[in-house]
Formats: structure tokens, sequence, C-alpha cells
């Protein structure tokens, strides 16, 4: 299973979760974790996620959430999770 | 399972620190496009690059979205020319044709650069050689993608000092040919010593006549990376220093390890190898001198910038040459000035000469990178600065490399624009004491005394 990570970060404001999470559920991408955090009135959320069942190909859903975090003034990620491992697992 | 933290200093060394993947560079051999006809030789070049090269580009942006990693270049590598167009090109002209040949197909696959318009005569030039160097200043000024090199020297071989003389003319008349464009042409021109056959890096990567078929070569960057991991051991030992250095170059040599296993995948071309490179750019934050000044220096070119630079590119080796399967290419800290903010600023200060430079590339990957000088500088001069960093090269077992950028019209202080990753520079003052007799002298150096290990 090929994990994508998804990071949210901006300022907060109310819905931010549940537009990220209805545009997950339409695109059959599954939430396995989930861990957020608020300081100072910025929002900062990281999911990981299976992809591996969505439709569209991973380029077009990274294009697509981040259009979805620039209409709510936010910087959304979709990253594959071995760019993470690669890097901090030897 | 991968934490916030490990997550976020990742998105922070992308978003903040100008981490990236410099290059994809294809390489491809055109050794079995040879043919007596110039017009088959042409075109089995171009169905060659252009069906190697498809999806090159495609794949770059894919690998990119995917992991969120941006690959800033995607590039193209080929047999050095002079091998390829020796028993087709009766003249230098009919060598301008191949450059325009690789410039269309460049530009057919998106490639921003191609290498290869390369001749390497580390011992003698054959006619086919020299008719391909006298053919640098034409096929850089009617083409814009095409880079060329030309291997002057080797620690086996010695410098064919007939060479280095004709080099020292040819990057004259290219500046002259582009003095439109502030001798844009000598930023695409690079003579070297020791060069690599695997080099991914620009403008002097060619693929070398011991490679196969088609390869792919990565070269990472993170200059910025290594500067703000410094930030946090400010006034610590050098122990703490070195093993933050190496740490960092880990990480980055890992992303570039994961882009390139991908992209050879994914193009089902054999992956080569890594060039672990700190390889800055002319954004804020992204330059080699800074990490220098972070180190410990008011200004790159101090006292100490030598041995600063020495530790800075044996730690980058050291913690990169782990996190790959094969490192290669030219792999350490380059210096050039035009394409460094914090050069350019130590440049302007003062601090920083020709002569330092020279010093410095003893210690780092390469050599004296896109340094601009006056456009009144003789050819025999720039033949002596080629001359003698190629004996550094030589001497010290090392690839050492000249870019040099004579620029026509302008003189010591004047700035000069090249635009984009090539960044711009402040002219530099010359040693003005002549070296012509020496330069006129017929011949080659012979290789060094320690080239004898048989």
């Amino acid at each position: 299973m090929k994990k994508t990570i998804i990071t949210v970060v901006g300022k907060d404001t109310v819905g931010i979760i549940a537009s990220v999470c209805t545009y997950l559920a339409e695109n059959n991408i599954n939430i396995l974790d989930i861990s957020q955090t608020i300081v100072n009135g910025y929002f900062n959320m990281m999911m990981v996620t299976d992809a591996s069942e969505a439709a569209k190909s991973a380029v077009e859903i990274a294009d697509e959430m981040e259009e979805l975090g620039r209409k709510m003034n936010l910087s959304i990620r979709c990253m594959h999770e071995d760019i993470f491992n690669t890097m901090h697992r030897v | 399972m991968i934490n916030q933290r490990e997550v976020t200093e990742t998105i922070d060394m992308i978003t903040r620190e100008n981490l990236d993947v410099r290059t994809i560079t294809l390489g491809i051999s055109l050794l079995d496009c040879i043919d007596s006809d110039l017009e088959t030789l042409n075109h089995n070049i171009y169905s060659k690059i252009t069906e190697k090269a498809r999806n090159l580009v495609l794949v770059g942006r894919e690998i990119e979205r995917e992991y969120g990693i941006p690959i800033v270049n995607k590039r193209i590598s080929v047999t050095p020319i002079a091998l390829i167009g020796g028993s087709a090109c009766e003249t230098p002209e009919d060598y301008v044709t191949i450059a325009q040949t690789l410039d269309t197909a460049a530009k057919e696959v998106g490639v921003n650069f191609i290498g290869g318009f390369s001749a390497l005569v580390s011992k003698g030039m054959t006619e086919s050689d020299e008719k391909l160097i006298r053919a640098i200043p034409q096929a850089l000024a009617t083409t814009e993608r095409v880079c060329s090199s030309v291997n002057v020297g080797s620690t086996k071989c010695g410098i064919d000092m007939d060479a280095v003389r004709l080099m020292g003319e040819i990057i004259l008349e290219t500046a002259t040919l582009t003095k439109e464009q502030d001798s844009l042409g000598c930023a695409k021109l690079v003579v070297f010593c020791n060069a690599p056959d695997d080099n991914p890096f620009m403008a002097g990567a060619f693929h070398g006549v011991t490679e196969g078929d088609t390869v792919i070569n990565v070269g990472v960057s993170g200059p910025g990376v290594v500067k703000t991991a410094l930030e946090q051991v400010r006034g610590q030992g050098l122990e703490v220093l070195c093993e933050t250095i190496k740490k960092t170059a880990f990480k980055v040599t890992r992303v570039g390890q994961l882009v390139a296993q991908e992209a050879s995948k994914r193009l089902n071309v054999p992956f080569g190898i890594i060039d672990l490179s700190l390889a800055p750019t002319p954004a804020i934050g992204d330059s080699v001198a800074d990490i220098l000044c972070e180190i410990g220096l008011e200004h790159a070119g101090a006292p100490g910038t030598t041995a600063a630079l020495a530790l800075l590119n044996d730690q980058v080796k050291k913690g990169g040459v782990m996190a790959s399967s094969y490192v290669g290419g030219l792999s350490g800290a380059f210096i050039p000035v035009s394409e460094d903010q914090g050069m350019i600023n130590a440049v302007e200060a003062g601090a920083l000469t020709l002569e330092k430079l020279e010093a410095m590339t003893c210690v780092c990957s390469v050599g004296l990178d896109m340094i601009a000088v006056p456009g009144d500088t003789k050819a025999a001069t720039i033949s002596g600065i080629i001359a003698d960093e190629m004996a550094i090269g030589m001497v010290n077992q090392k690839t050492t490399a000249v870019r040099l950028i004579p620029v026509i019209g302008k003189g010591v202080g004047e700035m000069v624009e090249f635009g984009g990753l090539l960044g711009y520079a402040p002219i530099m003052p010359v040693n003005s004491f002549s070296c012509e007799a020496f330069v006129n002298r017929r011949g080659r150096i012979p290789a060094p005394i320690h080239s004898f290990k048989n």
C-alpha cells in the first residue's frame, strides 16, 4: 500500500477539516491517521492517507488539493510517504 | 511510522531552504548514429535523442508532483560530438549543423540544456577534435540550449598546451560572437582537466564513452539546508559542525537517490550515479558562500576560506556517500560566482579575488566557474588562467574546470546579467602581466610523477 502524507498549514478558519475530508471521500482516498494542532491561530494538520483505490493519479490529486488550499488561503501538500522514509530512516 | 516533526523538517527544507533536485540528466550514447553522410548523421542524432528522451520531462514532472520535491532541470547529455562527427564533418561549419540538430532535439523534448558538444583532447587533438573546437563559437552563438566542453588535461596524460592555447582564442571568439547578450555564449562553455564521464551538471555534462547506451544521472543541491542546519550549532566545536554537515548532506542525498531510482524505473533507463553536490543558485539563502560565512568568515575570500571550504567539501562527501548506492560526477561544493549571491556580495565587498578563487578550487569540487572578466583580456592570458587551473587538477588528481566570461565592451566593476540560474556578476580584475611566451610554446605538459601507479 502506497501512503500519501497530506499536510495542511494556514490561518485557522471554520471548515478546513470538513472540506479536505470531503475532497478525500469524493475521490475514494482513505484516511489512516490524523494529527492536528493550532499554534497562535495557525492551523497545522498532518494526515496519513491511502490513495491506492483513487481513480485519479497522484499528480491530479496533488494539483487539485493544492488548488483547494489556494481557495481557502491554506497551503496543502500531498507527498508520497517515501520521501520522508528515505530522508529520515536508514 | 513517520512523525509530524520529520514531515515538518522535510517540508521546511523544501519550502524555506530551497532544497531541490537540481537536475535529472539523461545520458544518451550517439555512437550508433555515426555515418559518413552529414545529413544522415544529423537525422540519426535527432531521431535517437527525441526517441530516448520523449518522456523525460513528463516523468520528471510526475515525480516532482507525487513526492512534492522540486526538480529544477531536466537535461540531456550526449557522447562527445568530436567522436561522432569525425567521418561526416569536413569543416567546422559541418559541426555547427550538428549543434543545431542538438538544439532542435532539445527544444522538441522540452529540456533546457543539452551537453556534449565536446572534445576530449588531454593528450592531443585529432583533426576532427580541432574542427569541433573551432566550431564552438559559431555553435554557441547560433543555438540556445547547447552546452560545450573540452577536456584538455588529465592526471594520466598531462596537459595539452596546444589545446589550452586554442581554447583561450575560442573563449574570446565565443564572447565576441555573443557580445549582444553580455557574451553569454561563454557561460555554456567549460574547459576541463580530469572531466568525469557521468557529470549531470551543465555546462560540462557529456555522456562518456565508458557509459552504456542510456543512463540516468541525478544532481542534488541544498546549500540553504546546510546553512540553516549550521545556524543551530553556532559557536560549537568543529566536531559538532562536521557532524551537522554530514547528517544534512545525507538527508539531501537520500532525496536524490529516491528521485533517481524512480526516474530510472519509470523511464526504463539504468540508474548511473548521484552527484552529491552543493550547487548554489542566485536565490537568497541558496548560497555556498553563506555557508562559509556561517562557519565563521565575514565574507567568502577572507583568510581561512580555503580551510573552511575544504572541511565543507569533505563532510558533504562523507555524509552523502552512504546515502546513495552509486556516487559520481563532480560531487562536492560548487563555487560559481555569478550563480551565488554570497559570492557576488564577496566580490563587491572586495573580499574575493580571482587568485583566492583559484586557491579555493584546490579543495572544492570543480574550478573557476562563472567568473566575468574584462572583455579586453588577451587570449594568452585566458590560456594562462586555464593552464593554471588544469595544473591544479592534474597534480591533485581531481576534476578542475574553467568557465570564464570575458564580457566584450565592459570593464572591471561593471555588472553583467545572464538571467535565470546563471545569475549576474560584477566583472573581476585579471592580473595583466603577460604569459604569452609560455603559452606560445608548442606541445604538452608531461603527466606528473605520481600518475605512474602501475
